[in-house]
């Protein structure tokens, strides 16, 4: 019953931690239909910075530093390597997207001198509590209220503010949207801003469950958060939460077993059979187009 | 008002526009009629900005506007009604009309109040989903939408394509009363019968080149024109 819990309670954290990365590709599909293989990387990043920032700041520093840097991380990165590329064929931009991946993993690999990095204990994320007879750390109970807070306050962005009204309507129509007004290049860099943001919030709260990271780290959160966007029906962020949870639970309730190293091919095969029936995932877009 | 001087387009490779000149006064209707293909279409665009032309100006209220990026042209006072409505299906009525005073930093209510006055059936329909419109009504959306610009010049991209008789005479009365509100217009039409009775004056766009102008009951009028484009 006890490990039953934890399980249960590590599986909606990392699901969380997930979600958190999952709304920036999500987001980033919805309005430039890129994937933005880079994403996870910039997770990754923003870790590495707390690692090396911690170093000789305290961390009530550190932590605004790193998501304030990564943000501009993830803005410069739209400008740099996508921006140029906006009249070209969708395949040159993903191309683009996987540069820039490998480039944030060498330019790491290139620091640390390829070595493992001892991620620092956060004090207060690292306390235990009890709860129901187990023993819990608080960077495990309050991914998901931070989660369900983050989220509120997006929709209520995206749903109620000019800039959210015009987030929607250039996932829509770039040109028409020119036509109001829009300048589109900067809704598209409030959606990267507010990708980022997300993604280093998610990462202070994932990494403090690992002794070390490497220059790759991102990748398999990364994979996983982009899974979870497709199987939530990419381009929608109820979606791409939902689906982060379901991973993160799956996940974790698999580990518990005796299969544990299998546990990220059950998640994806999972995944497969809800995909089979629900080929544009949990709130895909319908493709019927009005003609 | 609007000057436009010697504009050509390139559009695919080919000239869509050679040599087009003509202008349009502040407080008329002006049409240019033409059938599928005359670069009509690339005309609005290159001076909505979304179309960069190849060489020759567009000079609005004596200033220079050629080349202008769509945003700086909506803040000049002109407005497109794009061809095919295009409004945002997945916004609510009321937002779609508030998009379009995107730049505006005053108070819309007066506005709203105005298209909704104009177009009441909008009104009913405030929260809906504006994909869920019928065809005419999306148009009127179009229409409401761009007069939330407050524009000087609205221009319009075939107000009448795919649209019931019935509807298409609404929209052209509705064009009407606009234009007596003070806003000119610059309507591009296939049904050069309804368009031409409208206007104050027309021209005649065949493959890129100006064939003929003249008022709009000159052109009714004309023997070329009824030929061509009305079917007598």
């Amino acid at each position: 019953m006890q490990s039953l819990i934890t399980t249960l309670l590590t599986g909606i954290s990392v699901g969380g931690q997930y979600a958190l990365i999952a709304i920036g590709y999500t987001m980033v599909y919805g309005i430039l239909r890129l994937i933005n293989f880079a994403h996870g990387d910039v997770f990754m990043v923003s870790g590495m910075l707390l690692i090396f920032l911690s170093a000789s700041l305290p961390m009530t520093v550190v932590i605004p530093i790193i998501i304030i840097a990564t943000v501009i991380l993830g803005f410069l990165i739209e400008r740099a390597a996508y921006l140029p590329l906006r009249e070209a064929p969708r395949m040159s931009v993903m191309i683009s997207a996987i540069g820039v991946s490998y480039l944030l993993q060498n330019v790491i690999t290139y620091l640390t001198g390829g070595q493992p990095m001892t991620y620092p204990t956060i004090p207060f994320l690292a306390q235990t509590v009890s709860v129901l007879g187990t023993k819990q750390t608080v960077a495990t109970l309050i991914t998901l209220p931070m989660v369900i807070v983050l989220v509120l306050l997006l929709t209520t962005l995206i749903n109620h503010t000019k800039i959210g009204m015009a987030m929607r309507a250039v996932s829509k129509d770039f040109e028409t949207s020119r036509l109001m007004g829009i300048k589109i290049n900067n809704v598209i860099s409030v959606t990267f801003v507010i990708g980022s943001l997300l993604a280093a919030i998610g990462s202070v709260l994932y990494f403090s469950n690992y002794p070390k990271i490497v220059a790759v780290s991102g990748a398999l959160p990364g994979l996983k958060a982009f899974v979870a966007a497709v199987f939530g029906g990419i381009g929608s962020i109820p979606g791409a939460v939902i689906g982060a949870f379901i991973i993160g639970i799956c996940e974790n309730l698999i580990k518990a077993t005796s299969y544990s190293v299998f546990s990220d091919a059950f998640t994806f095969a999972v995944l497969v059979v809800v995909l089979i029936f629900r080929p544009t995932g949990i709130f895909g877009e319908k493709t019927v187009d009005k003609v | 008002m609007l000057k436009i001087n010697n504009l050509n387009i390139n559009y695919g490779g080919i000239n869509a526009v050679r040599d087009v000149s003509f202008e349009v006064e502040e407080g008329s209707i002006v049409t240019l009629v033409g059938a599928n293909g005359a670069g009509k279409s690339s005309i609005l665009r290159s001076i909505a900005g979304v179309v960069t032309p190849r060489s020759g100006s567009i000079e609005f209220l004596g200033e220079d506007i050629t080349g202008l990026s769509a945003e700086k042209v909506v803040k000049t006072g002109i407005t497109l009604v794009p061809e095919g409505r295009r409004i945002f299906p997945d916004l609510t009525v009321l937002e779609n009309i508030r998009i379009g005073a995107y730049l505006r930093k005053d108070s819309l209510d007066e506005d709203i109040k105005w298209v909704y006055d104009l177009f009441p059936r909008l009104k009913e329909r405030s929260w809906q989903m504006a994909g869920t419109l019928s065809g005419g009504e999306q148009q009127m959306l179009a229409v409401a939408r761009a007069l939330m610009s407050r524009p000087k010049l609205m221009m319009m991209d075939e107000p009448s394509l795919g649209l019931a008789p019935l509807i298409v005479r609404d929209i052209f009365s509705i064009i009407k009363e606009i234009n007596k509100n003070g806003v000119t217009i610059l309507l591009i039409e296939q049904n050069a019968n309804m368009a031409l009775k409208t206007a104050d004056r027309g021209y005649v766009l065949e493959t890129g080149r100006i064939s003929l102008s003249g008022t709009g009951a000159e052109l009714l009028a004309n023997e070329d024109v009824k030929k061509a484009y009305l079917g007598k």
